[in-house]
């Protein structure tokens, strides 16, 4: 059985490409079933950066034309607009890319998390045998590995996500803590969710126009205010998203210093993500009070990647260690069959060749009968010592393969079925 | 056979305080290793104070020698309690090198040696409490330090502040807190015992009481300005004012020759 890969991903493809190809969960599934119906494995994994196909077949020429037409279909182009950006790979090399995509290494961001839920969700929803099942589970175990044993997932890699987790830093856990959020708009909101993702609780939303405060508002279950009402919610929240498009400070030192007494030491957490700054910096010296701007966030985001390109150095040789057993694994599977098929072609000939002198055997003693009967299979177990040990040992390397199908071609192994 | 299980506790003491230095250059498995070496170093320890507890004849940690080892092994019981959890490891950088020179000192004056006899249960209970909160308050001082360094990089808005996580502010002066009123509650019950002990015997007041109770009184001073607002930095300060009383006071009124 081999394994085969054609793919398009953000590495040779424009988006304009790959949106052609681009699938639904669902209709990646259903691709998948029906390439295999035709024969075979299938699995489709299709994410807004890659579209990939991975088939399991006897003959993997076929297979490969099979999925480069599907990917023509569904994109509805020419083959020739479509082939330079394809890229095809073929059993390890196939292996060693679905590992390295599932611990994020093929990712725009190193160790992005995303991408691991959508490797299951393809596998759960493709059409696996026992190839394609076997390396999409090992493919799920690397990509757990790789972020339990590096720290590549660890640091964020978006301004929001850096500011969630620096309030972490702070509170530690948010589980109920209470977000202000001043300014509406889409940056307020997509720091909100990374903190509402880690249990935090949108409390108030506050912008130049309450109207647009309480849409904002009513999708969190949060109170809207006004923006002149900010500076008395200070005391109840603990961290505070200001990104409002005001020209000049909407909080002014005097206000964080009052809220910061009444708070009675609670540490209060500003996030300004505005330009022009919608916070002083100056409360940034008062105690208990700590401010991030949008440099300094940024700052942290681009240490943060950094971080992660170190550690996917590490994450590679996981990668690659995963690879190798695999392929030790993929190896066997070929071997294994063709030793048993050997194995059953020497004790047909041994009992054929019996069979045909029975005649003259039947003048033997029953003790004798078992001396021919051990002798004979005594020379054919010695002659097949030797040949069975090593390829038992090639098994677990990639010549395997080769040995496998050098024992089918001379003893014509498998001939009689075709 | 106490020799063996002392030279094998500090010798983990210290190798996990080297690893722990390696874990602050580069977190992974250097922290992991120094943990193992925490354990491994605290089971012997445990097994050193058995050892002595089977041989003596009474309470066998009531010489200067004796109480450090006990107290050194106390503060690594209490750091074990957190120390585990990977954000907390790096506490250990304050807590094991100070757990191995205690052990080194005690082991200087005598603490593996024949102990004392005659000590009555009153007073080995009154060590023993003394001893707790003692190490209670040295593990409530270095997780206050461990929040103004904590605090500092907050402040200091560096962009490699992710690069190593340590536990979160707010989570770091909770606990020094708790840790603070839990050894204030064993200080009380020691100095009543000691009283009580006293009064038996007719001693007097002398300088390690007068010590004793400045302590007392500043950590129960530092709980009641946390009630009535005292937080962050100032309240870091006032524990380790605390500690330092303790740290440089008490050797000298207890233990000097």
């Amino acid at each position: 059985m081999k394994l085969v890969l054609v793919g398009i991903s953000h590495h040779r493809a424009p988006v304009e490409l790959r949106e052609r190809v681009a699938l639904g969960r669902d209709e990646a599934g259903v691709l998948s079933q029906v390439l295999a119906a035709q024969g075979g494995e299938a699995v489709c994994l299709s994410t807004c950066n890659r579209t990939e196909l991975y088939l399991a077949h006897d003959d993997d020429e076929e297979a490969q034309a099979r999925a480069e037409g599907a990917l023509d279909a569904v994109s509805g182009l020419e083959p020739e607009a479509l082939a330079p950006a394809l890229y095809r790979l073929r059993d390890e090399a196939a292996a060693l890319h679905l590992f390295r995509v599932a611990g994020g290494l093929d990712s725009l961001v190193p160790g992005e998390g995303e991408i691991l839920g959508q490797v299951r969700s393809a596998y759960e929803r493709g059409a696996p045998g026992p190839l394609l099942d076997r390396l999409f589970r090992q493919a799920l175990h690397v990509g757990k590995k790789v972020r339990a044993e590096t720290a590549i997932a660890e640091s964020p890699a978006s301004v929001s996500a850096a500011a969630a987790v620096l309030a972490q830093q702070l509170f530690g856990d948010l589980e109920g803590r209470r977000i202000l959020l001043v300014g509406a708009g889409k940056v307020s909101e997509l720091t909100a969710r990374n903190l509402l993702s880690r249990g935090a609780q949108i409390a108030f939303v506050a912008s130049r126009t309450l109207d647009r405060a309480g849409e904002l508002a009513r999708r969190f279950g949060a109170e809207p205010l006004p923006l002149d009402g900010v500076g008395e919610e200070l005391t109840l929240a603990d961290v505070v998203v200001c990104s409002t498009s005001a020209p000049g400070f909407v909080l002014h030192g005097d206000d964080v210093a009052a809220a910061l007494r009444a708070r009675r030491g609670r540490p209060l957490f500003l996030i300004d993500l505005a330009v022009p700054r919608d916070v002083d910096p100056a409360v940034h010296e008062l105690a208990g009070c700590y401010l991030y701007d949008i440099d300094d966030l940024e700052a942290v985001v681009a240490e943060s990647l950094v971080g992660r390109r170190r550690e996917a150095e590490r994450a590679e040789s996981i990668v690659a260690g995963e690879a190798e057993r695999f392929a030790g694994w993929h190896a066997a599977l070929e071997v294994v069959p063709a030793i048993a098929s050997l194995r059953a072609r020497a004790e047909e000939i041994r009992a054929g060749e019996l069979a045909r002198v029975e005649g003259r055997l039947d003048r033997l003693s029953d003790a004798e009968r078992r001396t021919v009967e051990s002798v004979t299979a005594g020379i054919v177990n010695k002659l097949l010592h030797l040949p069975t040990v090593r390829m038992k040992q090639a098994a677990v390397t990639p010549d395997g393969v080769v040995y496998a199908h050098a024992v089918r071609h001379l003893f014509g192994l498998g001939e009689d079925e075709r | 056979m106490a020799e063996l299980l002392f030279w094998a506790a500090l010798l983990t003491y210290g190798l996990a305080a080297c690893a722990l230095v390696g874990e602050a250059r580069r977190p992974g498995l250097p922290g992991r290793l120094a943990i193992w070496g925490v354990r491994a170093g605290w089971l012997a320890h445990t097994g050193l104070l058995t050892v002595q507890a089977v041989q003596a004849d009474g309470f066998p940690w009531s010489s200067a020698g004796g109480a450090l080892t006990l107290f050194a092994w106390l503060v690594v019981s209490a750091y074990l309690i957190w120390g585990c959890r990977p954000r907390f490891r790096l506490l250990g950088l304050a807590v094991m090198p100070a757990a191995a020179l205690l052990l080194l000192v005690g082991y200087a004056r005598g603490g593996i040696g024949e102990a004392p006899g005659g000590t009555s249960p009153l007073l080995a209970l009154h060590v023993s409490l003394m001893l707790g909160s003692f190490a209670g308050f040295a593990l409530a001082a270095g997780l206050a330090a461990f929040y103004l360094w904590q605090e500092r990089r907050l402040k200091l808005r560096r962009p490699g502040i992710l690069r190593r996580r340590l536990p979160p502010v707010e989570g770091l002066e909770y606990l020094s807190a708790r840790t603070v009123a839990v050894s204030l509650g064993l200080l009380t019950a020691g100095i009543g015992l000691g009283l009580a002990s006293l009064a038996g015997d007719g001693g007097g007041f002398d300088a390690a009481m007068a010590v004793t109770l400045a302590a007392w009184a500043v950590f129960a001073g530092y709980l009641a300005l946390r009630r009535a607002g005292l937080h962050g930095r100032r309240a870091a300060y006032v524990n380790l004012v605390g500690f330092l009383v303790v740290a440089l006071a008490l050797p000298v009124t207890h233990f000097a020759p």
